[in-house]
């Protein structure tokens, strides 16, 4: 008998749990999956709990009843990873020998980076990245009768680099609702030179922005949160107020693999950006956020490696060369508020441009513009993710090759300017 | 207008270069004045042939932390020698592509 181990259920770790269970012989097979929490969230839902758009029971459901029963499931820490022999240590004492190992443990916020963040943790300074963290800043905002709202990205890279800007569309939304707008100010502090990473996208989101009054001060890099004076100051001395700060901290990948000497400097886990394997080790694959391969980190992101990674690890067990390459496709919505979304769709080498998705000129999406569709696109995503992403279930007409059906490859930058 | 030593080198789309072996000293003092460093200083130098060493490597431009890291350097000190983003500051100066962080 031998063993697939998979550390972490997470969305990278369940998909890959389901899709492996209906491929590999049970005769032959065992899998073990591996989580230190027994809920499931779906993280995208944290974006609209500080809004009371979704509620606490819509993000959360126990990890057991999304993977197969022919799947052994332990919840516990992982503590260590011996790559060498084959050998993981688990906090309940358990350790496990396995012949492949797929490490699927995302990466989460650290707050205890900066100096300062934690001073006044969940007082006046938030994460929404968590679910504890999006549950408490739908409890102040509730009493919030106005002042000076600061979101700052610590340091990039971050999980879902568009969430931050959907949080500040989504708090314009609010507030207006709310009749407060005028009494909130909004303010977007970034690392980057812009509104987003990708240079066509960031020009078009700066619009949005200016359009809804939030303001951005790019290149803001954060030294240290003063909550005695109620700013954030960066390394070159700049200043911003708040009255209620939200942060995206800085992001990790799990400790273990610091402790096991298999991650870089954030923890990320080396890794073929092609093949998703590790550079280091041939029978460790990574999936999702884990590993450092220079793709977008997001749900969606880790879906189109799955079909990569099974391939790759099917054609290795059988002794084949791997042939799946992962191009680095993304496809995200951003919500902008007001029941409308854009939707982007890159990789690697394709920086997000306009068009229609999936269909050419039928869409029903619109790339790199905003719609009301995209909006109905971005709330369906929950129930895809439970019912089809999680499942391992292909998504029709999405494939995770990125395809350039429906988009229009003139450089949008002409496209935008023209339609202004 | 292209400074003479800038001519003929093949950069991408936002002014990286795209092939490290055309780096010169010259060239890096030149990008370092575009990009508002007038001059460059011994502790500049120690960073950027720090950066080339471990573009070499792994062909690749290393992130923050590791410069800071492999360096032996604070981040304030590096946002003091390359102010606003250094990463991929340096990166520009020691003719490596923009730092993989940034997605
Ligand atoms: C606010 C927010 C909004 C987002 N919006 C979107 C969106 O709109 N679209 C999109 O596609 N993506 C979105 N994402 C990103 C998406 O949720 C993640 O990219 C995705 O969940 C990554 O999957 P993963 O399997 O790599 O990691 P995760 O899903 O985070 O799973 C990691 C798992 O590993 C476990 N684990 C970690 N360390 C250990 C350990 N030492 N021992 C045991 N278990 C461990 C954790 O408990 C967890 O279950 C969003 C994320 C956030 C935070």
């Amino acid at each position: 008998m031998k063993t697939l181990l998979i550390l972490g259920a997470g969305t990278g770790g369940t998909m890959a749990a389901n899709r492996m269970a209906a491929r590999l012989d049970p005769r032959e097979w065992r899998i073990v999956v591996v989580d230190k929490d027994q809920n499931h969230y779906y993280q995208p839902g944290f974006l609209f709990l500080p809004f009371g758009v979704y509620r606490p029971s819509d993000v959360v459901k126990p990890k057991r009843k999304l993977l197969p029963s022919r799947v052994e499931v332990i919840f516990s820490d992982v503590e260590w990873i011996e790559p060498e022999k084959n050998k993981v240590s688990l906090a309940n004492g358990a350790s496990i020998q396995y012949d492949y190992l797929i490490v699927a443990t995302g990466c989460d916020i650290a707050p205890e980076e900066t100096p300062g963040m934690t001073d006044r943790w969940h007082e006046n300074v938030f994460d929404f990245y968590t679910f504890e963290g999006a549950c408490k800043l739908f409890a102040f905002f509730e009493k919030f009768q106005g002042g000076r709202v600061v979101l700052n990205v610590a340091e990039m890279p971050i999980k879902c680099p568009v969430a931050p800007l959907e949080f500040m569309f989504l708090a314009d939304w609010y507030f207006t609702q709310r009749g407060i707008r005028n009494k909130v100010e909004l303010t977007y502090a970034t690392p980057l030179p812009g509104a987003f990473t990708k240079p066509t996208c960031s020009i078009m989101l700066a619009k949005v922005l200016e359009r809804k009054n939030i303001h951005i001060i790019p290149e803001f890099n954060l030294m240290e949160v003063d909550n005695d004076k109620q700013v954030i100051r960066s390394y070159d001395e700049i200043e911003v107020p708040y009255d209620v700060f939200v942060t995206i901290p800085v992001n990790k990948g799990a400790e273990v693999m610091k402790r096991s000497g298999m991650g870089d400097s954030l923890n990320y886990i080396p890794t073929d950006k092609h093949t998703l394997q590790s550079e280091k080790f041939p029978n460790v694959f990574v999936i999702g956020d884990a590993g450092n391969v220079p793709a977008s980190k997001a749900g969606s992101v880790a879906h189109f490696m799955l079909d990569i990674l099974e391939a790759n690890l099917l054609s290795h067990i059988q002794g084949e060369p791997m042939r799946a390459r992962f191009d680095g496709h993304a496809n995200c919505f951003i919500e902008t508020g007001f029941d409308q979304a854009v939707l982007i769709d890159f990789n690697y080498e394709v920086e997000p441009l306009p068009g229609t998705f999936p269909l050419p000129g039928l869409g029903p999406f619109t790339l790199l513009g905003e719609s009301r569709i995209n909006h109905w696109g971005k709330l369906a995503f929950k129930w895809i993710y439970w019912n089809m992403l999680l499942r391992g279930i292909e998504i029709p007409l999405v494939h995770s090759h990125m395809s350039m059906r429906g988009k229009q490859s003139i450089p949008a930058k002409s496209v935008l300017s023209s339609a202004d | 207008m292209t400074a003479p030593v800038l001519e003929n080198l093949k950069l991408d789309a936002e002014g990286f270069m795209t092939d490290p072996s055309q780096w010169t000293k010259e060239i890096a003092m030149e990008i370092a004045r575009q990009e508002g460093i007038e001059t460059l200083t011994d502790a500049h130098w120690n960073i950027i042939e720090f950066c080339r060493k471990v573009g070499q490597q792994s062909g690749k431009a290393p992130t923050l932390r590791q410069i800071t890291e492999g360096a032996g350097v604070s981040t304030k000190e590096l946002f003091a020698l390359f102010p606003k983003g250094p990463a991929k500051k340096v990166a520009k100066i020691s003719g490596l592509g923009k730092p993989e962080g940034c997605v």
